[in-house]
Order: structure tokens, then sequence, then C-alpha cells
């Protein structure tokens, strides 16, 4: 395993600013982009992200390069790229970080994986707690503008792209890929189910791709230094590249990590996050975001990519890790998180409207100590349902609840055997 | 009526895109900067411009939680309710908070400078507890952070008076 920590995306962190277009220059950013624009074609490029193994770091970790091989040679223009720096999944704020480090090294993500789909607009969906970070993007965007790095003809290449920033009004669901499309467009963000696929019609009915921050950052990396080395960069077989693991909770130093990827678990939080607060023991984690399955203890030393974690029942979500000592009730957090997707349901469909509500009541009430013991079939019975709702959203928020019922079930039985909480 | 100083501008940055509605988030957030919050007034202001019906802008208005259909205090204070935050704290800021300002969450105080709200994961779960005040982020809370802050935005609001 690389023991040295491997810097690509946060190579040029700085502890107070971003780095500045000269400083991203110097350590190779924009290099050769001109040539690289006339001389590769965008088929190339979409099977080089391919054979790199590079996969969504949004969540869904779907392969890049097929996604942009849906995008018919014949599709209709003009076609958009999408950059989803929406980034609502609690414990999640690696993009955050990324934005405010290195923003030319997502411009040139942007650019090269806009050519691989042939997109004429560019847009960054922006979070609006993360004002900071779209005010630097709009004013580094001008500073590539007037480099020659964006607009019209770039570098003599033939390609245009024009990026712009679009501010949301704040709301968990537009993170979701079709309901991010629907609030581009000026439309209240429900979801819509495919087909059609946004990559078939998307904004304004024409194609589009929608890629995470930390996925367009990796683009550059990958075309400059080719599908292997990328690979190799993992410390897992199946995994490719490095990863942003944000840590969080009972850790003495959160913050974020770029590691390569599948570092295991337990090196993630000893050897990098300072270890565990003084006199905390490591009880379980969320290891991906609010919608994933709690790791117990006995998984501790897990590596930390999407095939080990989902072999022992979680998944690798966006990496953002929550971790939780012994003295903490995963009942309680759970009531927690249930509660934010119970606020932020978009209301669309029934069975999260309302069995969401249902379930949070149901966790109250045990955590108050008003449970009885026929709640915990009630709440499997309950949970099962979410999984019938319209989008991903309802199945996510089963994660903690699902996998708290599976794994601490007798922590939950005892807040009902004593009529309360025991921690 | 909304004077030609904020008219102008957006009527200029509509006619420059090709859907007028892909800016109602920017209009919306504009016309709340200029009326202290989304009035129905400005809702219909909002739909002229954006080439809308007022009950469309009126479906986005009230889906998104930093846009405010009703009146706030000139510093609208979001405390973080999520996981992180709540485990480290959120109780005692919200605490806090209340006895300094002397009002209840969901309350704008007397003076009309303050409102205080909870917000889902503002996304600083590594500066936890954390809070928003007109979306500029405070982390690592604790009772005298928060008076230095709260006593920096009065005299910000005082002078502003001035
Ligand atoms: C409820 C919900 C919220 C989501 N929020 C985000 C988000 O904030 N940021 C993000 O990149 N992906 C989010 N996703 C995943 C996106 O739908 C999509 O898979 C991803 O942005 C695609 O980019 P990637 O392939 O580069 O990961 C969310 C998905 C769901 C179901
Ligand atoms: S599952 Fe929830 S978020 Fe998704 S469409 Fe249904 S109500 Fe909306």
């Amino acid at each position: 395993m690389n023991a040295t920590p491997t810097r690509i995306l946060l190579k040029n962190r700085r502890p107070e600013r971003i780095a500045t277009l000269d400083e991203y220059q110097a350590g190779g950013g924009y290099d050769g982009l001109g040539d690289i624009l006339e001389s590769r074609s965008p088929a190339v490029i979409q099977q080089m992200l391919l054979d790199a193994m590079l996969l969504g770091r949004g969540g869904a970790a779907f392969p890049t390069g097929r996604k942009m091989m849906t995008v018919a040679a014949d599709a209709p223009f003009p076609r958009y790229l999408v950059c989803n720096a929406d980034e609502m999944e609690p414990g999640t704020f690696k993009d955050r970080v990324l934005l405010h480090a290195d923003p030319h090294m997502l411009i040139e993500g942007m650019i090269l994986a806009g050519f691989a789909v042939q997109a004429a607009k560019g847009i960054i969906f922006i979070r609006p707690e993360y004002e900071n970070a779209a005010r630097i993007l709009e004013r580094e965007i001008r500073i590539a503008e007037a480099a020659g790095f964006l607009g019209d003809n770039i570098l003599g290449s033939g390609y245009s792209l024009h990026i712009g920033v679009h501010r949301s009004g704040g709301r968990y669901i537009c993170g979701e890929v079709t309901a991010q499309l629907n609030a581009l467009m000026g439309r209240r963000p429900n979801p819509v189910q495919p087909p059609p696929y946004p990559t078939e019609k998307g904004l304004w009915g024409k194609p589009t791709v929608l890629q995470n921050v930390e996925t367009l950052m990796c683009v550059p990396h990958i075309v400059r230094n080719g599908p292997d080395w990328f690979r190799e960069l993992a410390c897992t077989a199946t995994g490719a590249g490095t990863k942003i693991y944000a840590v969080s909770g009972h850790v003495e130093r959160p913050g974020c990590y770029e590691l390569p990827m599948g570092t295991p678990l337990s090196t993630i939080i000893e050897e990098h996050a300072g270890g565990m607060r003084a006199g905390a023991k490591f009880k379980a984690c969320l290891p991906g975001g609010a919608s994933t399955c709690f790791l117990p203890a006995e998984h501790y030393h897990t590596p930390m990519d999407f095939e080990p974690l989902k072999q022992v029942g979680s998944r690798l979500g966006t990496g953002a890790i929550m971790v939780f000592d012994q003295q903490t009730c995963l009942l309680a957090v759970t009531l927690n998180l249930t509660e934010f997707f119970t606020r932020e349901s978009c209301g669309w469909c029934t069975p999260c409207r309302e069995g969401l509500p249902y379930i949070r009541d149901l966790l109250m009430r045990i955590e108050n100590g008003e449970g009885e013991p026929d709640m915990l079939p009630m709440l499997d019975t309950m949970a099962q349902y979410l999984w019938n709702a319209y989008c991903a959203f309802a199945p996510g928020a089963m994660g903690p609840v699902q996998s708290l019922l599976k794994l601490f079930r007798e922590e939950v039985a005892d807040h009902i055997v004593r009529g309360g909480c025991p921690f | 009526m909304l004077p030609v100083s904020v008219r102008k501008p957006l009527q200029k940055k509509i006619a420059s895109v090709e859907h007028a509605r892909e800016l109602a988030i920017d209009v919306m957030f504009e016309l709340q900067n200029h009326y202290g919050y989304l009035s129905d007034e400005a809702v219909a202001e909002a739909a002229g411009l954006l080439d809308m019906t007022p009950l469309e802008v009126d479906e986005l208005a009230t889906f998104y939680t930093f846009i405010y259909r009703e009146p706030v205090g000139v510093y609208v204070i979001h405390v973080c309710d999520s996981v992180i935050c709540w485990m480290d704290g959120y109780e005692s800021v919200k605490a806090y908070l209340c006895r300094r300002l002397n009002i209840d969450v969901g309350q704008t105080t007397p003076d009309g400078l303050f409102t205080l709200l909870p917000v889902c994961c503002i996304g600083y779960c590594d500066r936890a507890p954390a809070m928003l005040v007109n979306r500029k982020v405070y982390g690592h809370l604790d009772g005298a952070k928060i008076d230095r802050i709260i006593e920096n935005l009065v005299n910000e609001a005082v002078q502003a008076d001035q």
C-alpha cells in the first residue's frame, strides 16, 4: 500500500486561499490543452475515462465514460455539461474543500469533459451556502476566459465552451440529477423518472451530462497521465484513482483527506484524522454520507472503496465518513437523520412524503421512552415500503434506518424494555 | 413598485438568456434583497419579469429554504441541526442564541434585526457546531464567539443606519 499521502486533486491546496491560475499552471494545469483538443477525438477521451474506471464521486458510482457514451454520436445540439456542486448530503463537505482549493482544476475538467460530449455550455449548479465558492468560480471563469482557455474557439482548437454558475435556492433533492435539471429550467425541482435519460433528453430537451465536482476534477489527470496511471493510484484491485474522504464526528482531526482509493477505514481514522477523540472508542460509522448503511466495528479495517463496502453491506456513497463513538446512541443519530430526510422530502410521491414522518414518529417515541415491542416490526414494514418511492431519495433515507434495525436491534429493543434511552 | 435601478439590470440580464425562467432563482433573490423578503408584491413582480404566472413563481418560492415568503430580520441566522452539529452542541448553541436574542426558533427580534431558524447540514461538519448568518458561515461556535458575532452585527447595523 502507498504509505505517503497521494495528492492529486488537492496537490495545490493552500491553507487560506485558492490556487491561482499561475499556480495551477505551474503544476502542469492547462498544459498542452490546445493540442489535446485538436489532436484527440471526443471518443478517445470517453474511452480513456472508461478505461480509467472513473466512477462517479457524487454517490451513485456510475462509470463516467459509459455515461458519456450514451450521448449518441448524432445526438442534437446544443449539448450541456452540468457540474453538480449541490453537496447537501449530511456529512459531506469534500466539494466545498475542492472548490476552495483549485477552481481551475474543475474548469479544466469541465473543458475536457465538455469536449468529450461536444457540449457548448457548462453550468455549475451550486448550493446557496457556498456563496463564497460561487463568487470565486465566477471570477476564475473570467480569468480562464481572458487566458483563452474558455470561450469561443479555445486556443484555436475549434472547440468552444462557455461556463456559467447557477445558484440554487437550497433543497437537498436538487442534488438528484433529474430534479437538478428541473431546477435549472426554473421548474419546481421534483425528480423525473427516466427514460428518457438526461444524456438523451436533458436540459431544454437536449443531451445533458451531469457529473460531480470531484469526478470532473479527476478528468485532466486521466487525460494527461493515462488510464493505467489513474488505476494504479488506488490500493485495491477494484478501485481507481484517489478519493477525498471527508471525515467528521468523534475523531481528533475532522477534515478532508485525499488518499488512494481503497485506503482502509482504520488507516484513515488513525493515521490521518488523528484517531478517535481522547477516551472515545469506535462504535460505528456512516461510510459515505447520510444515505448509506452503518458500518459496525467488526468492519473497522474495510478498504474504503466501492466494491469492498458493498460486500460488507454498505456503500462508499460520497466518501463522507461520519464517526460515532461508544457513547453515541445510534437510535438518536438515526432519528436526527430521519428528521433531515422528512424535512427534505420533495413531497412528490406518497411512500416518501407520508412514510418518513411515520418512521420518524416511531423512532422518536422509542427514543423518548414511549416504545412498544410491536414498533420494531412496524418499523421494518414501513422501511420496506419506502423502497416503492419514486426516486432514490427514500431508499437512501432507509440506509441508516434499516441498518440500525439489523445491526443494532438489541440497542433499540433496550430502549423499549427500559422505557428510555440508555445513553 | 420596483425602482428602475433594480428592474433595469434584471431586465438586461433576462434579455441575455435564452429562457427567462432559468433565472427564476436569481430574480427571486434580487427581489428578496430589495423588499427584505419575497412579498406577494415581489412574487407578482418576479412573475412579470420572468414571463411566468405568480402561481408558478410561488411554486418555486415555497420550495426553497433560502427564499422567504414571510418577513425576516435584517440578519437571518440559520443554525445547523443535522447530525454532526447536533452531536457537537447544536442544542446549546440554539439555547444560547434564544437567550441572547430573547426569541424562540422561528421568531424575529422586535427591532427587526435577527431571525433565528434551524437549517439542514450546511457542509461545515469539520467545524461543528456551525451556523450561517445571511449565508456566511461561522464554525466552532461557543458562547463567547456567538457574543462577538452578534455584537459585530449589531454595530454593523447601527453604522448602516447612520
Ligand atoms: C436525493 C439525492 C441527492 C443527491 N445529491 C447529490 C449532490 O448533492 N451532489 C452530487 O454530486 N450528486 C448527488 N446525487 C447523485 C446524482 O443524482 C448523480 O448521480 C451524480 O451527481 C452524478 O455525477 P457523478 O456520476 O459524477 O457522481 C444525489 C442523488 C440523490 C438521489
Ligand atoms: S422519493 Fe421523496 S424525494 Fe423522491 S420523488 Fe418521492 S417524495 Fe420526492
